[in-house]
């Protein structure tokens, strides 16, 4: 996820980050050693910046006529996250002086799976990123991305529910978990990555590609399986 | 089979699966997951419709309309009516574009039509519908959807796409019981397979199982399936080795051996015989004696014989 943000402000991308699970300092200090200023980038209006923690605080010190994107704590039948994504099409509104400023716009979530445990339905989260998917990707020809957690062997209906849905709506899924083998020093994880582009004509037989990975102070290396420079 | 005689029956085989699995008519339901999509092989199916000269109305719920014509040309293009549910389903933005009545009615009024000429209906996806409309609803709307009308001018075909994962069993199966085709995409080594269940009215469900790709122009290509690993393929100038040869016991009983064995008294059966044997001695126990000779430091008390009760 840190990745992707300080990808994206670095390419010049209007970005809108709704950030549900950590402080926005926290995004900074990660972003500093990335190599990107979050506060720089928030005062000159390229990123939008959703602070969960902060704001499902002040939704209940406000009155309760004024629409607030995280609403859905106050109501008792959370029925959909209408107001997140007015938000969100609002924050990536294209306005004329910034038209020319920024290249495509960028929605990252970080991250959907903390929703359902908000008590939102996995249909009302589907539907949110539908609507997202629809101003933010085809409205606007921007990008989209979401981190999702696997429930793994604990059966969560609902989780598998949002987790097979996005999948099924994402062109790209990047899939990162342990080693089968358990944990290791030098090899920290492995990364699938699966292409669900069908219409392209390249390569098809590269549709999915498996790395493992090792995370370093200021960027990962990643190598093929089996390939890690301690086993070699 | 050799590989030739394979790519040969196979091509017969690549259109005798897209043709017959459009004129059986009804529902064809088209199961994917999320490693094998299930949408191509979906539009190869749409224009194979639209090339037999029919119209194809889709219901679009999970993409855009341009994304859904790319790689179609523009005869194809021309035959497609987009019902477009992916801007605003919801109706959310209120600014009047959302079809009407949200996605039911836009169900109901592909039953409802009038135009006539058979017409093929395209629901991308089943799942959204599921995931959105009651399942009864949604099965009793496709189910007068997919009627077969007596008219043959007004034959209604409907190719359904559903994501298998998300749903539970019972939801499937229903759909499944409405469909007269189902198509269940999956693969091995990067190549896609189709594993079809026909159910033709008044016959037998059968299987048939084939391995294709789909080119960018929606066309479909056939494969001879992954290359495996050479199995080992047993040696046919071994006879079979019969088990039954050479055993230590018997397999089966003579006549007079299942009547001796039937006849048996089996030990602790109670018959009046035996009450009677054992009652009066016979001739053969009057030989039967103990012997005892006591040593010199035996102890014969009969009220401790083991000599282990503590008194």
């Amino acid at each position: 996820m840190h990745h992707f943000l300080s990808f994206y402000l670095k390419a010049n991308c209007k970005v809108c980050f709704v950030a549900l699970i950590q402080s926005f300092s926290h995004y900074n200090i990660v972003g500093q050693k990335l190599g990107v200023s979050l506060t720089a980038a928030r005062e000159r209006r390229q990123l939008v910046f959703l602070e969960g923690l902060k704001s499902a605080v002040d939704i209940f010190f406000r009155p309760q006529e004024e629409p607030h994107p995280l609403q859905f704590l106050r109501e008792a039948n959370t029925r959909n996250l209408q107001p997140l994504y007015e938000f969100v099409r609002e924050a990536l509104k294209p306005t004329d002086e910034e038209e020319a400023a920024w290249r495509c716009p960028v929605l990252l979530v970080d991250d959907l799976s903390v929703l359902l445990s908000l008590g939102v339905g996995a249909v009302a989260v589907l539907d949110f990123i539908h609507y997202c998917r629809a101003t933010v990707c085809w409205e606007r020809k921007g990008n989209i991305v979401a981190l999702v957690h696997d429930s793994g062997d604990a059966e969560d209906e609902e989780n598998d529910i949002l987790l097979n849905g996005l999948s099924h709506q994402s062109h790209l899924i990047l899939r990162a978990e342990g080693l089968a083998t358990g944990f290791c020093k030098d090899v920290h994880g492995q990364l699938k990555i699966l292409w669900r582009r069908p219409s392209q004509p390249t390569a098809p037989r590269d549709r999915s590609l498996t790395y493992q990975y090792k995370i370093q102070d200021k960027s990962v290396s990643f190598f093929a399986k089996g390939m890690s420079p301690a086993v070699l | 089979m050799t590989p030739s005689e394979g790519v040969g029956r196979g091509v017969e085989s690549v259109l005798e699966m897209l043709e017959s699995l459009l004129a059986l008519g009804g529902m064809v339901l088209l199961r994917d997951s999320v490693e094998w999509e299930g949408r191509s092989l979906l539009k190869a199916l749409i224009k194979k419709s639209a090339l037999y000269g029919e119209q194809v109305h889709v219901l679009g719920c999970e993409v855009s309309e341009e994304e859904f014509r790319e790689g179609f040309d523009s005869s194809i293009n021309s035959r497609l009516v987009y019902h477009d549910l992916f801007r605003d389903p919801l109706n959310w933005s209120k600014t009047g574009e959302a079809l009407p009545g949200g996605p039911l009615e836009a169900l109901r009024a592909l039953c409802g039509r009038t135009d006539p000429g058979p017409i093929t209906v395209a629901l991308d996806s089943l799942s959204w519908l599921l995931l959105h409309l009651p399942c009864t609803t949604l099965c009793q709307a496709l189910h007068a959807l997919s009627r077969q009308d007596p008219c043959p001018g007004k034959q209604v075909r409907v190719l359904g796409l559903l994501h298998e994962e998300l749903h539970g069993p019972g939801p499937v199966r229903t759909l499944s019981s409405l469909a007269q085709a189902e198509v269940t995409l999956s693969g091995a080594m990067g190549q896609a397979s189709a594993h079809i269940l026909y159910r033709r009215p008044r016959q037998h469900p059968t299987h048939q199982t084939q391995w294709f790709s789909i080119l960018p122009d929606f066309s479909l290509d056939l494969q001879g399936g992954p290359l495996l690993e050479p199995q080992p393929q047993p040696d046919p100038h071994t006879p079979p080795v019969d088990p039954t040869n050479h055993l230590t016991f018997n397999l089966r009983l003579s006549k007079k051996e299942r009547e001796a064995k039937d006849s048996l008294a089996l030990p602790f059966q109670f018959s009046s015989e035996k009450q009677q044997a054992l009652l009066r001695p016979g001739p053969g126990q009057a030989t039967s004696h103990i012997f005892y000779e006591p040593d010199t430091y035996d102890d014969l008390d009969q009220e401790d014989p083991d000599d282990d009760l503590d008194v």
